[in-house]
């Protein structure tokens, strides 16, 4: 148990402690190997691989239908987010065009489960820093909204909704009804969660300051979504290159300033708000008409490669898709956001303390599930 | 499960994804040849991406000048991957530009026998994870990674479970 | 000492015992609830009536659990750790009057021997780190030391202030000598020092960094279960208990309440109980409310936060005790210097969302096409 390194001289040892994989704030399967000194982390060797399914291996065996629920389960938290990416690079190849309702169902779909995602992270974060209420506060309103993904998806995590061409079918009856009833309590919730956590003198003690980094040493190390814009870097696929019909929305983006985990954690919590007017927008302008292009036969997407960005809750996914012409993808490789904000954790573990490892890690909001895919 | 089998249809007769570049993509395949014009680069383009062949032992140095040329200023490695296509492998990299906001693609092909790339994380460190993970699942080989340790995959495990020659969907029952 | 009083020490430990058990079991369920509710849920629901028997279910679970002992521990050290934390929390109660005459042995050096005892439970805390062979343990065990060492010294000088008050160590006569006006209107800034430093003393919400789950799982509790647990936890609900009780007694005037007939055994008693309850229904709320400190931040909010003010504290009850001053200047003084202090943090940490903590909103100006 106790392995140590006699560098220094006064036969001083260093004490590496094995954060994870069964650590309660690392977010699932993570591990870090922390060489501390006394309260100190002086060095920091992160592991994954724990929860690696070869998930884009798997996903050439697959016919493209069936490759949706897949991505379902890489980002557990984003579902709907990462079944859009997907969809998106094979009707890219397709040159698909997706009837006007779909893509508003697919927006409001996507920026609710923004809503719900954040909603855990600001649970978790609460956690991490020792604030055990903000996680039920979090969970009754990702509740609501998980209540009524279940109402138009039938299922409440992996939905297999998004479908190539459209969505799986239209949404139920009742849907305008039952929004109406959720936005407010949605927007009074985040405002409750806020008012709770976000400016409390020991919560802001705790952040203020902690794992900076600033805006191009986050770009290039690959960050993105509200950990690259944190640091002040105005980065939003959907503003940069919209997809779907996001350009029709009238919204902004929440940037940071100094690139802490405060930062990190109120853009995520504006972005909340913001993601709310986009799904009051879009409920307004929703069209009828047919939720799908129908797809004659087995999916077949010409030969070729196609790069589709979406914005994830975490970050920006890409999916890299190389087809044969086969009803099988020749070659499918995800970008996981999580993944790629995972890699500067070495830099942000820099001169921290112990306590300040969870902080920064929960900071970054990763999704275990998309790291090791 | 009961899976029927489509045969895979390779080669003539199957369509081609149709190719169709936007305004910063096509002034971005008009400069490109210019700027990079010392590494004999392969235009071409797949559906909104400009795609530029290199030889693999130019990436890093095509990477580094895509970085710091001002007008390109690729500064964001959006995804390394690797493709397997049989005797050879195909090492690409999707780069973004924060500032210009276009984008474009750098391809590399290597003998699979022996694969072996020059890293780019001291272009982009976030390269890092990315490159660990195409030798972990590829077996190709990152020349000047600082640490090339399964990522993945545990220490001492056999094999390149990405490759298609893998075996990994062909299910038995027991 | 005659056989009688040896019998009426022992039936009064026994009962003790009992009456701490009781406190206990009922402070899980307390605790739970109150939170329950404060987190909008129902806390315990299932067995008994209110949840009222899932203590007792808790309890006989974790007697009956396995006692598992992790491979390379320090035996001796390992098993005798939850007694050393347990007894010296057990031992304070010795003095502790329910009411005038309901105490088990009146000391005149009652609040000596209180700070005495209450720091021995350190020792227990540290050895059960270090025994334990876990760095997580370790790490907790180092982080109780330094807490608490750091936080005796605000305590001490938080009671000597009372002391100086009531010119006696003796609590019972401390608590009489709050008949016409409890401490807490005399001493605001006490009160406010004994709180903090008890809540770090007892390792509770913002400062239970000792036993920080998500940073160090448990502190030097991680490897410890069932029974042994069990008592590390009665130890801890007891030192809250404690705290809460001494607020009460040193501040609040004990079982004295203005109408009330606190001089009755039976009333006293119950004012007694109903005062410490609130209290520690508000360290329940506080745990509730806020986010943990930092071990660094912990430790400067000790030394030169609470240190100081405590020594500022004793001067000026040095002062009104020399001059002879009115009971009201003391008071005067002690709210100034309180709000001095509040002010002054207050102006490092805004408590209003100021520009600077908010987030910019970016729309690009390039303007993008409305279709539709």
């Amino acid at each position: 148990m106790v392995e140590s390194r006699s560098e220094a001289p006064l036969d001083m040892v260093q004490m590496m402690v094995n954060m994870g994989p069964q650590h309660p704030s690392t977010h699932g399967v993570f591990r870090m190997v922390l060489g501390i000194d006394g309260e100190r982390v002086v060095s920091v060797d992160p592991h994954i691989g724990y929860l690696h399914r070869g998930s884009e291996k798997l996903c050439e065996g697959e016919l493209y239908t069936q490759i949706v629920t897949l991505f379902d389960r890489m980002d557990y938290l984003s579902n709907f987010n990462n079944e859009l990416a997907f969809c998106m690079a094979v009707e890219k190849l397709m040159a698909l065009q997706v009837p006007e309702r779909a893509e508003y169902i697919r927006v409001i779909m996507c920026e609710l489960n923004r809503i719900a995602s954040h909603l855990m992270f600001f649970g978790t974060m609460g956690l991490d820093t020792g604030a055990i209420t903000p996680v039920l506060y979090a969970f009754r309103d990702r509740e609501r909204v998980q209540s009524l993904f279940e109402a138009v998806s039938g299922a409440r995590m992996m939905h297999n909704y998004i479908r190539v061409g459209g969505v799986k079918e239209d949404l139920p009856e009742d849907f305008r009804q039952r929004m109406a009833k959720l936005m407010p309590q949605l927007k009074q919730g985040i405002e409750e969660g806020d008012r709770l956590l976000s400016f409390s003198e020991i919560f802001l003690a705790r952040n203020k300051g902690i794992g900076v980094i600033d805006g191009k040493t986050a770009i290039s190390y690959g960050m993105s979504g509200p950990a690259l814009r944190a640091s002040g870097v105005p980065m939003d696929v959907r503003k940069d290159e919209p997809y779907s019909v996001y350009n029709r929305f009238d919204f902004g983006i929440p940037i940071g300033e100094k690139g802490d985990c405060w930062d990190r954690y109120y853009v995520r919590i504006e972005e909340m708000r913001q993601s709310l007017r986009i799904v009051e927008q879009a409920m307004a302008q929703m069209p009828d008409g047919p939720i799908s292009t129908p797809v004659r036969g087995v999916l077949r997407p010409p030969r070729g490669e196609a790069y589709a960005r979406a914005e994830n809750p975490r970050g920006e996914i890409g999916v890299y898709l190389v087809s044969d012409g086969s009803d099988k993808p020749y070659r499918v490789k995800v970008r996981p956001p999580s993944f790629c904000n995972l890699v500067a954790l070495k830099y942000l573990l820099r001169d921290c303390y112990v306590a300040d490892c969870v902080v920064i890690l929960g900071s970054l909001d990763v999704v275990l599930g998309e790291v090791d895919r | 499960m009961v899976r029927t089998v489509v045969e895979r249809r390779r080669g003539h007769g199957v369509p081609q994804a149709a190719v169709a570049l936007d305004d910063k993509g096509r002034a971005l395949e008009a400069m490109l040849p210019e700027i990079l014009k010392e590494f004999q680069p392969d235009m071409g383009a797949a559906v909104d991406l400009v795609v530029v062949t290199v030889k693999p032992r130019d990436v890093a140095s095509v990477c580094r000048v895509a970085k710091e040329s001002p007008q390109l200023a690729f500064d964001f490695l959006l995804c390394l991957s690797v493709v397997d296509y049989g005797e050879r492998l195909q090492v690409v990299y999707h780069l973004y530009s924060t500032t210009r906001k276009h984008k474009m693609v750098v391809k590399a092909d290597v003998l699979t026998e022996e694969a072996r790339v020059p890293s780019v994380t001291p272009v982009w460190p976030g390269a890092d994870w990315f490159e660990r993970e195409g030798h972990d699942l590829y077996g190709v080989v990152f020349e000047g990674h600082p640490n090339m340790s399964p990522l993945l995959l545990y220490e001492g495990f056999e094999g390149f479970p990405g490759r298609r020659s893998y075996p990994f969907n062909e299910y038995t029952e027991w | 000492m005659s056989l009688g009083d040896g019998i009426r020490m022992i039936a009064g430990i026994l009962g003790l015992f009992l009456g701490l058990t009781i406190v206990v079991l009922s402070l899980t369920w307390l605790e739970r609830k109150f939170l329950g509710r404060i987190q909008m849920r129902m806390g315990p629901m299932r067995v008994g009536p209110y949840g009222l028997l899932q203590a007792v279910a808790d309890a006989v679970k974790l007697v009956a659990k396995e006692d598992i002992m992790p491979g390379r521990v320090d035996r001796v050290v390992y098993w005798m750790a939850p007694l050393v934390v347990f007894i010296p929390s057990f031992m304070v109660w010795v003095t502790i009057p329910f009411a005038r005459d309901l105490v088990v042995r009146n000391l005149e050096m009652g609040l000596l021997y209180i700070i005495a005892f209450s720091v021995l439970s350190i020792v227990g805390l540290v050895t059960a780190g270090w025994s334990s062979a876990n760095k997580y343990a370790v790490l907790g065990g180092f982080r109780a030391a330094a807490q608490l060492v750091s936080y005796e010294i605000p305590i001490i000088l938080a009671v000597l202030g009372v002391a100086m008050l009531s010119q006696s160590m003796n609590l019972v006569k401390v608590v009489e000598d709050q008949a016409t006006v409890p401490y807490f209107l005399v001493q605001p800034l006490g009160v406010f020092l004994f709180l903090l430093a008890g809540l770090a003393e007892v390792g509770r919400t913002p400062f239970d960094i000792h036993q920080a789950e998500s940073e160090v799982v448990g502190g030097p509790f991680v490897e410890y279960s069932g029974a042994h647990w069990a008592v590390f936890f009665l130890a801890e609900y007891i030192n809250t208990f404690t705290i809460a009780a001494l607020m009460v007694l040193l501040f609040l005037g004990g079982w004295l309440l203005p109408g009330l007939p606190g001089d009755v055994a039976g009333v006293g008693f119950l004012v007694f109980g109903v005062k410490t309850y609130l209290v520690v229904l508000v360290i329940f709320w506080l745990r509730g409310t806020y986010p943990r400190l930092r071990i660094d931040q912990l430790m400067s909010l000790g030394w030169k936060v609470l240190v100081p003010l405590a020594f500022v504290n004793v001067v000026t009850t040095g002062m009104y005790l020399f001059y002879g001053w009115p009971a009201w200047s003391l008071t005067l003084m002690s709210v100034a210097i309180l709000a001095v202090t509040f002010w002054t943090i207050g102006r490092r940490m805004r408590t209003t969302p100021k520009p600077e903590y908010t987030v910019k909103l970016y729309v690009p100006t390039t303007e993008v096409p409305h279709a539709g």
